[in-house]
């Protein structure tokens, strides 16, 4: 091989700044190639992509709409992976925490219900978010039983759950018979922060979230006991931190964070209950949380990224007319080259003088 | 914050309009949002054709864009906005799911004409349109109970929306308009789209002895199965012949193109009205593909009933509608139920055994 | 026969997940996590088809599906291996990328149909009453699948190179140390359990439902995954995971078909929780004996020099 990685003595804070640049102008350079081949205006292409949705007010405003379930999932993600707990099901206490919120929003839907509806429901969601992820993380401590299978199991578990309630109990009375529940009352809905946008306070407080979560794994014990016993089981046991009692704590945190960012989204941008309530927010937010390596603040900006991807993305199929499965392949190669270049940080590519054997033969 | 939303989108928007440039500018945009992707061989897959025959029939006097695979969440809103944002004047929402998000960027838009497929709920420059897939399976009824050997039809479901309920229902009281003692086994596949799971429920309902297959899941699954197993099926959404030459009796086709060139030459004329339009075999907007795998004294009834459906003379749901409880159905359209009651169908009439789900 | 068409029909639902499981078990064992399965499949679904469609041979289709299986898994291995990328983001990126990518090369086939792969007939043999179909009726995925799960349990457990294959899972630092050629060895698993995924969804559009849909997998890949988790990364137990859930995703679709009244619902979660139950049982019995993953799995590995 003639290609070898190597360890930096020191993470490279050169590198640092340059890794995304480069990660950009590689996708940049694949972008051109590959609209350049269908037709299309490279130079426009890059435009409507990442640029177009950063000038428009109301796309930038649906950019946040769209990162706030991912970051929030993806952050109690983060949590549970510098643990070493693997939580692959975020998608199925998403959405337990949606239906438990709706399930008070159902019951007081049209009964002139106070103030305290919202708080309720928002309570609601994240401890049903955190007990269904206990479901996984009690069979782990307790059988032995892999969270990996469990969590993701329990995913279709949930909604076909959902889909039971909205299209047999919680069925709009007014609805046709159709599959969703009544529009939540105003008491029971998210506020939005400007007029004429779907910005909410769910972004508020996925931004506390971030904030909180930052300062919990940098300046507390339990943080120091998360990163201690993802790096370093052996020496966490002798420190005296018990490892079942951490896979029940992260996964209860990411279990509320994913239930309150269900219900958010319930109660939000959506309105009512229905299914389809998740474009894959779970499953999205664990790239999320890797993109962001596993930092707080960097899942915030993955978050950010990703959304733009996916907006930026929608644009293109507008303006370029391209289909849906060149955006993904688009995001698909996006995401190696910057987790790609995101590993130079970390080490570095030596060319090894090549043999003469390879020299000579010349392709 | 309000103000410098507004400076930022207008400069955005003057942007996009100067890049697309002027030549768009006499043409009318027509924008569309399918549920699946365009290549699901079903219900996107039919609008789809649809749009391509409407830019075929209007030539340069229309300019449309698509979003495919939107989800109905939170994201439907969006990909609408999207839509409206690029310019278009006029937007079809071509599944039921998006009908909130549809009232919503209506409502901020008086001047973008939208159309929303399946849904209730209108405004001015909002229309809904759906089709009478009812009526199809009430001939498909018909030939089942004519064609079936056992007395048995399977019937592989995807949701029990009023959509569905009302072709189950159709289809039973069709065929008990042959055998009056005709069973059907149903099987709730809970999706839409999945060919491994659909081909898995028509091989259950062949294996417990139904030798007529109908689906209301997308994909020509089922059809391939019953093809396997030389026994009957129908088609949906588009003519599945191909998947089923020897198994295929007829299909519904879902034929949205008058309507959509009609309404985009309304758009263009000006004459575009809010309506709710429910086309079925007389509007062309349900069609029937040919009669196929059946003798003649079968295809000859199934004409018969065609034609009966379409000159008005036979209502699939003419009174008295039985309920599978044995009460007599409410008659509120005088001699059939009314549109209201089949829109919005949550029981099944007499004759099924299984249990309605979700009572 | 009911009971024997019940059977039958088990076993084409589980072959797919067993196949790529199968694949996904040696990529784990040596220590790699690729969570890309699905995007492999529905690589190989895509490709299987277009290859059987233009040659009008499954063979062909087959070997197209192997071919873009283990393209995707090389994709996957120079990022995880060659760039010491995280796994578990790069199977995830892997996923979006071939959902993209096959619905672009499939478009074309949408609404096309081809010859399904034959089953096997031999006279007489195949015509035995209750077990001949089910054992000499299949068609060449169902033996493929058997001859792969004895395959893999010959060589992780009987060959030297199985061993050393487990030695590079469980500890590749000493696996080093010892001079063996950790990402060598790893790259090899990584495309031999690509090769798995593009069989297993080749047999999607070339035996189970034989036409092509963007999106046909519909979630096996993931399903897949599971599997390998709940066999402990044994072979053996893996086929009766691969059947287990089969068996009940087939099963609850008769019960439906018998009208019981119980919500369909619930019915369709039941292969779900099924695993679940029968995961924490037998977790349950063997519970001091810990987790049987191999210790490196998912672990980044760069040889010092």
């Amino acid at each position: 091989m003639p290609l070898v990685l190597e360890r930096r003595q020191e993470r490279s804070a050169a590198i640092a700044v340059i890794s995304p640049l480069l990660a950009i102008a590689l996708t940049f350079a694949t972008m051109a190639v590959v609209f350049a081949a269908i037709g299309k205006n490279p130079l426009y292409a890059l435009y409507v992509y990442f640029v177009e949705p950063l000038t428009d007010g109301y796309t930038l405003s649906e950019l946040v709409v769209k990162a706030t379930p991912l970051v929030m999932i993806g952050v109690g993600l983060a949590l549970c992976y510098i643990a070493n707990v693997w939580n692959i099901g975020a998608e199925g206490q998403f959405t337990i925490g949606a239906v438990a919120g709706s399930w008070i929003a159902v019951a007081t839907n049209g009964t002139n219900a106070g103030h305290w509806v919202l708080p309720a429901m928002l309570a609601a969601g994240t401890v049903a978010g955190a007990l269904y992820a206990m479901i996984p993380a009690i069979c782990k401590v307790r059988f032995g039983a892999s969270e990996i299978l469990t969590s993701l199991m329990l995913v279709y578990v949930a909604d076909f759950f959902m889909d039971y309630l909205v299209r047999g109990p919680w069925r709009d009375p007014h609805g046709m018979n159709f599959p969703t529940t009544a529009d939540f009352d105003p008491v029971a809905t998210v506020p939005t922060l400007f007029d004429g946008s779907r910005v909410h306070a769910g972004s508020i407080a996925a931004l506390i979230v971030v904030m909180l979560a930052a300062v919990i794994l940098g300046r507390t014990i339990k943080g120091f006991e998360i990163r201690l016993v993802g790096a370093a089981p052996r020496a966490a046991r002798f420190a005296g931190f018990n490892a079942n009692q951490l896979v029940v704590f992260t996964f209860a945190i990411s279990g509320a964070l994913a239930g309150l960012a269900g219900i958010i989204e319930v109660a939000g941008p959506i309105g009512h209950l229905q299914p389809g309530i998740s474009p894959g927010y779970g499953f999205t937010a664990i790239i999320v949380a890797f993109l962001g390596r596993l930092n707080p603040v960097g899942v915030l900006i993955a978050g950010l990224f990703l959304a733009l991807t996916f907006i930026g993305g929608e644009s293109a199929q507008i303006a370029l007319k391209v289909p849906l499965d060149l955006t993904k392949v688009i995001q698909g190669i996006l995401l190696f080259y910057v987790l790609a270049c995101d590993s130079l940080i970390v080490y570095r590519v030596r060319f090894i003088a090549p043999q003469p054997r390879a020299a000579t033969g010349s392709a | 914050m309000k103000k410098l939303l507004t400076i930022a989108a207008a400069a955005g928007l003057a942007l996009a309009a100067t890049t697309l440039g002027a030549s768009a500018a006499d043409k009318l945009k027509v924008g569309f949002i399918y549920l699946g992707p365009i290549g699901d061989y079903g219900w996107s897959y039919q609008h789809e054709a649809a749009r391509q025959s409407m830019m075929k029939a209007l030539g340069d006097k229309v300019e449309s864009t698509y979003l495919e695979n939107v989800n109905e969440g939170p994201d439907a809103e969006r990909a609408i906005e999207q839509l409206v944002r690029a310019g278009n004047k006029l937007v079809f929402t071509t599944s039921f799911g998006f009908m909130d998000a549809t009232v919503k960027v209506a409502k901020r838009h008086p001047n973008v004409l939208f159309e929303h497929a399946t849904g209730f709920k209108r405004a001015a420059n909002l229309s809904t349109y759906s089709g009478r897939f009812y009526e199809g399976r009430y001939i498909q009824g018909v030939i089942a109970a004519k064609m079936s050997k056992t007395g048995v039809l399977g019937y592989v479901g995807s949701f029990p929306i009023p959509e569905v309920v009302s072709g189950i229902n159709a289809t039973i009281l069709g065929a008990q308009s042959v055998n009056p003692n005709i069973k059907v086994k149903i099987i709730w596949a809970n999706t839409w789209f999945d060919p491994g799971k659909e081909a898995d429920a028509a091989k259950a309902l062949a294996d417990q002895g139904c030798d007529v297959l109908m689906q209301h899941t997308d994909s020509p699954a089922a059809m391939q199965i019953a093809e396997q197993r030389h026994i009957f099926a129908f088609g949906q959404d588009s003519d599945m012949i191909k998947f089923g030459p020897h198994a295929q009796l007829t299909s519904i086709v879902d034929n949205w193109a008058p309507y959509y060139i009609e309404r985009a030459k309304a758009a263009i004329d000006g004459t575009w009205k809010s309506q709710d339009v429910w086309g079925g075999l007389k509007s062309n907007l349900v069609v029937m593909a040919p009669y196929t795998n059946m003798p003649a004294d079968v295809k000859a009834l199934a004409e018969k009933t065609e034609a009966a459906i379409k000159d008005g003379s036979l209502h699939p749901f003419k009174c008295p509608v039985i309920a599978q409880d044995g009460s007599t159905v409410p008659c509120k359209g005088g001699t059939h139920l009314d549109d209201g009651q089949i829109l919005s169908m949550n029981f099944y009439v007499k004759g099924i055994d299984e249990k309605f789900p979700g009572k | 026969m009911i009971v024997e068409a019940i059977i039958l029909s088990v076993i084409a639902a589980s072959t797919p997940l067993l196949i790529a499981a199968a694949g996904e078990l040696i990529v784990e064992r040596s220590g790699v996590l690729n969570l890309g399965v699905e995007g492999m499949m529905i690589m190989g679904a895509a490709c299987g088809f277009a290859g059987a469609y233009f040659s009008g041979s499954t063979i062909a289709g087959a070997l197209c599906g192997i071919a873009a299986g283990t393209a995707m898994a090389f994709v996957f291995a120079a990022l995880t291996l060659g760039l010491a990328v995280n796994q578990v983001a790069t199977g995830l990126a892997l996923t979006i990328l071939g959902v993209g990518l096959s619905g672009l090369i499939g478009a074309a086939y949408v609404g096309q149909g081809i010859t399904p792969a034959p089953h096997l007939y031999i006279p007489l043999l195949t015509d035995l009453p209750l077990i001949g179909r089910i054992l000499f009726g299949q068609d060449a995925f169902v033996y493929v699948s058997a001859a792969l799960i004895g395959g893999i349990w010959w060589f992780l457990y009987r060959t030297r190179a199985g061993l050393i294959l487990r030695a590079v899972g469980d500890n590749h630092a000493s696996a080093h140390a010892l001079g063996y050629p950790v990402l060598r060895i790893r790259l090899c698993a990584v495309l031999f359990g690509g090769a798995c995924a593009g069989l297993a969804g080749a047999y999607l559009p070339l035996a189970y439902t034989p036409f092509f849909i963007p999106g046909m997998t519909a979630g096996r890949g993931w399903i897949a995954l599971a599997l390998v988790v709940f066999s402990s990364w044994r072979p053996i137990r893996l086929v009766g995971g691969a059947y287990l859930f089969g068996a009940v995703s087939i099963l609850q679709l008769h019960a439906q078909a018998l009208g019981l009244g119980i919500p369909s619902q619930l019915m369709s979660s039941l292969p779900y929780l099924a695993t679940v139950i029968v995961l924490v049982l037998i977790s349950r019995t063997r519970a001091t004996a810990g987790s049987a993953a191999p210790a490196s799995l998912g672990m980044v590995f760069v040889p010092d020099r």
